[in-house]
């Protein structure tokens, strides 16, 4: 019996309780997301969620391999291990929209 | 620490089996708006699923059914209202008020209510000195049962205020909504750790030589706050540097006028001051 690894999991951050990702990027990147045939998972803002210690992050954790589109990686950790559910050090990529072009991170969530 | 969470209902957009999928725009544009509202929108396609676990919460699936019916869904397990509307013709706007139409008056969080506001410590960074826990009058820190530093009531930190990042001698300690690195989150540089030497000139100002002793930490954590000082000199001393960390934009104008009464600033300076030295001593050496 062969073993294929699963496809990593979808998840997009809006940052929508604050303007600190370039608008057209986060745009850019949705608007990609929907254009391709995948199915994702999307939240209105992780840093949200973390400060509300939303159950749902601790979902996300155990769901790897997984790729987040949201912003620098440094944080996006830290905001999982805040909200006692840390991302496991292997089978997560996070793209960064704040600093990354939408074709980079859109690429990035949707290669194979 | 919020604990509660708001978030009564998942929007799903359905374009599996037995959906018409949206145009690529009118998708966008439909998720988008939603997710601005404060909804989270899992999109399902005929692909299969998204492949996360599903929680408790109510779903609202949305989709252009056969024949513009939306189907009678029931979850298997009992646990989860499932209710399916057909969006046939709407256009983004019309679909946000069915959506908001659904929740009813159920509460949800939303932004441009609040700001999440609160500093996020990089472990990978933090030495545990408890300058922060020190520093901050707010109460945001505290320390766990392990005897670790940790941010416990973020709620009580003062938006836009990033002050403690300033004392953190390693660079440990982001906003993630904060405009500029490396506060942000971006990766420490040089400069970064550069700057930090810097800091230690700032917190002199707090009125004890506490970076100094830094370099030794178990000796930090005998001696770091016994030093004797006036307790209006330091009071002065805290003041100037906070006046010093707004009139340098890291703090704003609103936090400085919001702050306690002097003498209310020395107690809980003392009790902050007491706690980490508590938690210091309590560290092996």
């Amino acid at each position: 019996m062969s073993e294929t690894s699963p496809s990593p999991k979808l998840l997009y951050c809006r940052c929508a309780y604050a303007q600190v990702v370039p608008q057209s990027v986060k745009d850019g990147v949705l608007a990609k997301l929907c254009d391709s045939g995948a199915g994702f998972e999307s939240v209105a803002d992780l840093c949200e969620m973390a400060a509300h210690r939303d159950e749902r992050l601790k979902a996300f954790a155990d769901s790897t391999p997984i790729r987040i589109a949201a912003c620098f990686p440094r944080v996006v950790r830290g905001l999982f291990r805040q909200a006692e559910c840390p991302l496991p050090e292997d089978g997560v990529e996070i793209l960064n929209m704040r600093v990354q072009s939408i074709d980079e991170v859109s690429e990035a969530m949707l290669k194979a | 620490m919020i604990t509660h969470t708001a978030r009564p209902l998942r929007v799903v957009l359905y374009e599996g089996n037995g959906a018409i999928a949206l145009s690529a725009q009118a998708r966008a544009q439909v998720m988008a708006a939603l997710l601005d509202k404060g909804y989270a929108v899992t999109r399902a396609t005929a692909q299969g699923s998204t492949g996360f676990p599903h929680d408790d919460r109510s779903l609202l699936v949305l989709g252009q059914f056969q024949n513009q019916q939306a189907p009678d869904l029931e979850d298997a397990t009992g646990k989860v209202t499932i209710e399916a509307r057909d969006i046939t013709g709407l256009g983004t706007p019309d679909i946000v008020s069915l959506v908001e139409k659904a929740r009813g008056n159920k509460p949800m969080n939303q932004p441009g209510t609040w700001k999440p506001w609160f500093p996020v410590i990089d472990y990978s960074r933090c030495t545990n000195c408890m300058q922060c826990l020190s520093f901050c009058l707010f109460d945001v820190y505290g320390v766990s049962k392990d005897g670790k530093i940790q941010v416990q009531n973020n709620d009580n930190c003062k938006t836009n205020c990033p002050a403690c990042s300033r004392v953190c001698p390693e660079v440990a300690i982001m906003f993630p909504k904060h405009q500029a690195g490396p506060i942000n989150g971006e990766v420490v540089n040089e400069e970064d750790l550069r700057r930090e030497k810097m800091k230690v000139d700032i917190s002199s100002l707090l009125g004890g030589d506490i970076y100094a002793r830094l370099r030794d930490r178990s000796e930090a954590a005998k001696s770091r706050f016994s030093k004797e000082r006036s307790a209006d000199k330091a009071l002065e001393e805290r003041k100037k540097c906070l006046t010093k960390m707004a009139q340098d934009g890291f703090i704003p104008a609103e936090v400085l006028a919001s702050l306690p009464s002097p003498d209310e600033i020395m107690r809980k300076a003392e009790e902050a001051q007491a706690r980490a030295q508590a938690a210091l001593n309590a560290q092996p050496a």
